[in-house]
């Protein structure tokens, strides 16, 4: 079970409360964009063993988006924030830095 | 507009009620009100707080006042509770005060349900404990505090008047399925005294 923070209304709720919406951070290339990297965002998702950075709504909240860092093995939940941002906090980084070294996230360590 | 010359509107359940280890009733018919916009905006905060008579509630709580009552839904939405005989009176306020197209309300009254759990404090959280998600314990959910969460499987708030009341709102839709889940959960011998 999850214990997710949302940051938007405060609340400390059970997972059931919320819903998730996939990986986090992705960038939405447009029609500008090249075919690579269209396939890019339209396709290519990461589903790591660890480390997971997620968009998640407070369905049965306030019903606002947020982001949340956890672990998909260990099911930690290293922090979450604002959907108003394309990068994780600092002070998140941080925190999973210092329960994971050396971690990976697509361009994110 | 049916709503407006047709007779007189009746909760969902006709003002159902059940008495089990605590009281599950069916509150009467009131106004309820949807404010969204932004909420340190003075124009919503002195509408909302004039027609429910409270302060301005903080996040995640409710500003009770009698019927009336102010309650904290998201960052940009307020819920508004007045009594039914004011239900005109109130719809031409919020007309008259929030002309500001960012600033939106909308009449729920018949588009929601209400209950009221009452009896020994200790058993009316344990009722709404097996139900929702949320921790109920009488330090956490203290008198004021208004927690929108689910029920069983339908979307529902609870909020707190005092010692031995919760109150709970659902969508009018799934009335007779929350009612049902209370209902349920005060069955007499189902006691867990989890807060006794």
């Amino acid at each position: 079970m999850l214990l997710l923070d949302c940051p938007c209304c405060g609340v400390r709720g059970e997972e059931t409360e919320f819903h998730c919406g996939g990986e986090a951070h992705i960038t939405r290339e447009g029609p500008a964009s090249d075919d690579a990297a269209f396939e890019h965002y339209m396709f290519e998702r990461v589903n790591p063993r660890g480390v997971h950075f997620e968009r998640w709504r407070h369905v049965a909240g306030c019903g606002k988006w947020f982001h949340a860092a956890r672990d998909t093995v260990t099911l930690e939940i290293w922090g979450t924030y604002p959907a108003q941002t394309t990068r994780p906090p600092e002070e998140v980084l941080e925190t999973i830095r210092a329960a994971r070294p050396g971690f990976k996230w697509r361009d994110i360590a | 507009m049916s709503d407006l010359t047709g007779p007189a509107p009746v909760p969902a359940l006709g003002g159902a009620a059940f008495d089990g280890y605590v009281r599950i009733a069916e509150a009467p018919q009131g106004a309820m009100f949807t404010l969204r916009g932004d909420l340190s905006s003075a124009a919503l905060k002195t509408a909302a707080t004039k027609l429910a008579a409270v302060d301005m509630p903080e996040q995640g709580r409710v500003a009770l006042n009698g019927e009336r009552a102010l309650a904290w839904m998201s960052p940009d939405e307020l819920l508004l509770l007045a009594p039914w005989a004011e239900h005109a009176s109130v719809v031409a306020q919020l007309d008259a005060a929030l002309d500001d197209p960012a600033l939106n309300w909308v009449d729920v009254s018949q588009a929601r349900a209400r209950f009221a759990i009452s009896g020994p404090d200790g058993l009316v959280r344990e009722v709404a404990a097996k139900l929702a998600p949320v921790d109920f314990s009488p330090s956490a959910f203290t008198p004021g505090s208004f927690r929108r969460s689910r029920i069983g499987q339908v979307a529902g708030a609870f909020w707190c008047p005092g010692p031995g009341r919760i109150e709970v709102v659902c969508f009018r839709s799934v009335a007779e399925y929350v009612f049902t889940l209370l209902r349920d959960a005060a069955r007499p011998g189902s006691e867990v005294r989890l807060y006794a």
